[in-house]
């Protein structure tokens, strides 16, 4: 018989690393206050305590040094765990990340690989202003050699960074921080999680929206709106942003023949104008309506609380963009 | 640095005609390297070594098979020197799929994973975080390895730099940091570039043992990279040399050499590490004409040998275009 348990998304991300930890004795996290102080969103508190500080690393504030240290030491046979407090700092990193981790394996033909896990939170929501709160994922999705995920589920959350440390490639994590205090309920017996496909969160008829992470459960309450009113939307949480799954956004596109992209990066050169390009290439003629896209206004995410909110996509903007779709075309 | 304290069977003096030919054997090589650049065989960016041999053969001299090392794009010289076979780095030259790179890394990023040679890095000071993980997986795993990283005097004005010298020093990781100091970064002297061009001394403010070398002696690289790796291995913590030399030669085959003036350039040259060490080998009566002329020919028949195998060798398929961009896996 399966028991279940009420876990959170910070609960999930912890028992993630405690588990692989475990398991694994190449395994080590290193990042910034993640040891003493527990990590920025206390995903790591108490692993220090458990794990010792040979494996639970506390670094300078030098992103480059220690996530370039994660690839050395990927290379050489570990599985590291890198964190980065927020997808802003890790602009700091970008140089190793985006040329030696993405580019090593194949500027040497094949002769390395590079099994790093890079944990990062993303997004915003929390007042934290311009240099804390902004989508970055949708660059890095744009690099090949990365593997980006973003877990939006907390069942998703304790189960992608195993499979990601088993994956010979760099892959980013993207956590976005309005999740960590989410809860489900999880199986005490836990199945592996793919990191390859992207899911069908809710299964409708009348369109498909797309999203991932911090939106999917704004894109689910919206579903639930307009289907009071009688429409009945597919909801598709990509998981997986690099590589994209295609064939799950393009199968659900030709029966549905109508999509909004949901995505808390910019509209301009984003995630959501990569998937919109490619059902446009690929389902032109399966649609009814334009692709709609719902994402954040092109400002630096401000302080105040309502600049804010309005600043990003919210459940009224996808239920509006549902709409036009579903009004629109034959 | 003294010469008297290494161990007799163990000094690189024993090795003198050893490492005169290893220098030679990559001088001749870059200027092959250049004739074949006009000839259009080689594209790119071409970075030679020529004049700082001493320090890539005096500083591998001191590793062992299992140290790992880490370069910049001016790497033909360490490849060379660590051993990476010089056909596969010709055919590199050439973008063939024999090459150490099979064609996708060309003159800046030779790589061979047999060697532990990590790759010419042609980001300025990227390839420091690269090696303090290296070190740092050594030192988590149990092995006594040393990762010896190779960066120019431009690498010290980088951010990445100041990061990793104080990670690998507050961690006391195994790394041998070589700073080669040649005075100029791309076009812009030390002295315009840094406020304290006393290299060592700023690495020492890390806590690292650190002291400047004669880049030019490969005698003194030698001895000195073999103190320090010494030191390294023990676990003393990291070590930094500061190597002094010079590039006889301009940036790249696109620079016109503009920024230095050529009384400087002659001055160094009088220099020459090759002909430093030949000079006192023969007045000691440990090389004669017919020896040196028998070192050169030899490289050169392993040279021609290289250029005919690269002209001849094959192309990498357009096919595999996008292979290793992800590792190659059963799914």
């Amino acid at each position: 018989m399966t028991t279940t348990r009420k876990t959170t998304y910070r609960e999930a991300v912890r028992e993630a690393l405690r588990d692989a930890l475990s398991r694994d004795e190449r395994v080590f996290l290193m990042g910034e206050d993640i040891g003493r102080y527990g990590g920025c969103y206390a995903v790591s508190l108490g692993l220090l305590e458990e794990f010792g500080p040979e494996r639970i690393r506390d670094t300078p504030l030098s992103e480059s040094a220690f996530v370039g240290a994660g690839i050395g030491a990927a290379l050489v046979g570990m599985r590291p765990v890198v964190e980065i407090m927020t997808v802003n700092f890790s602009l700091l990193a970008l140089d190793q990340i985006v040329n030696n981790a993405a580019t090593m394996p194949h500027m040497s033909g094949g002769q390395f690989s590079i099994p790093l896990v890079i944990r990062m939170t993303t997004g915003a929501g929390r007042q934290l202003a311009a240099q804390h709160s902004h989508s970055l994922e949708g660059w890095y999705a744009h690099i090949p050699g990365l593997r980006v995920v973003a877990p939006a589920t907390v069942a998703d959350a304790r189960g992608m960074l195993w499979t990601a440390l088993c994956d010979p490639d760099p892959v980013l994590i993207f956590e976005h921080a309005s999740l960590y205090n989410t809860a489900a309920t999880l199986a005490e017996q836990l199945a592996p999680v793919d990191i390859d496909h992207a899911a069908v969160r809710r299964a409708g008829t009348d369109v498909t929206v797309i999203t991932y992470g911090g939106t999917l459960a704004k894109s689910l309450e919206a579903a639930e709106e307009v289907a009071a009113a009688g429409v009945d939307a597919e909801v598709i949480d990509l998981r997986a942003l690099r590589p994209l799954d295609d064939a799950t956004i393009m199968d659900s596109v030709r029966r549905t023949h109508r999509a909004v992209v949901v995505d808390e990066g910019w509209r301009s050169g984003s995630l959501a104008a990569e998937i919109s390009a490619r059902i446009t290439e690929q389902a032109f003629y399966d649609l009814d309506a334009p692709v709609e896209r719902v994402c954040t206004v092109e400002t630096p995410i401000p302080y105040a609380q309502h600049l804010e909110r309005a600043a990003l996509p919210q459940q009224s903007d996808i239920v509006a963009a549902v709409r036009r779709v579903v009004a629109g075309g034959g | 640095m003294s010469s008297t304290e290494t161990q007799p069977e163990d000094t690189p003096i024993d090795h003198r005609t050893d490492l005169l030919r290893q220098m030679l054997r990559i001088r001749r090589f870059e200027e092959r390297c250049a004739e074949l650049y006009s000839a259009s065989k080689i594209r790119g960016f071409l970075h030679l070594y020529v004049g700082e041999e001493a320090v890539a053969v005096g500083v591998t001299h001191a590793l062992s098979e299992d140290d790992a090392l880490v370069s910049t794009y001016r790497d033909h010289g360490h490849a060379l020197a660590r051993g990476v076979p010089m056909d596969a780095v010709m055919a590199e030259m050439y973008g063939k799929a024999t090459g150490c790179s099979r064609g996708r890394g060309g003159s800046m990023h030779l790589f061979d994973v047999r060697r532990r040679f990590y790759g010419g890095n042609a980001i300025v000071a990227g390839g420091l975080p690269l090696s303090v993980g290296l070190a740092l997986g050594d030192v988590m795993s149990g092995r006594r390895r040393v990762s010896a990283c190779f960066f120019g005097d431009g690498a010290v004005a980088e951010g990445e730099f100041h990061e990793c010298l104080n990670l690998a020093a507050l961690w006391q990781l195994p790394v041998l940091f070589c700073c080669e100091n040649n005075l100029y970064a791309m076009g812009t002297a030390l002295n315009q570039a840094q406020a304290v061009t006393d290299l060592a001394l700023r690495a020492s403010s890390y806590g690292l043992t650190s002291w400047p070398v004669d880049g030019m002696d490969v005698i003194a690289v030698a001895e000195a990279a073999q103190r320090a790796v010494e030191g390294v291995r023990a676990g003393a913590g990291p070590c930094f040399l500061e190597l002094r030399t010079y590039r006889f030669r301009a940036h790249s085959m696109y620079d016109p050499d503009r920024y230095r003036d050529k009384e400087e350039i002659e001055r160094w040259k009088q220099r020459d590490p090759i002909d430093g060490l030949a000079a006192d080998l023969r007045a000691h009566g440990e090389l004669t004409d017919d020896e040196l002329s028998g070192i050169e020919e030899g490289i050169k028949k392993e040279l021609d040998q290289a250029v005919a195998m690269a002209e001849t060798a094959p192309v990498e398929p357009v096919e595999d275009l996008t292979r290793f961009v992800y590792a190659e896996r059963p799914r």
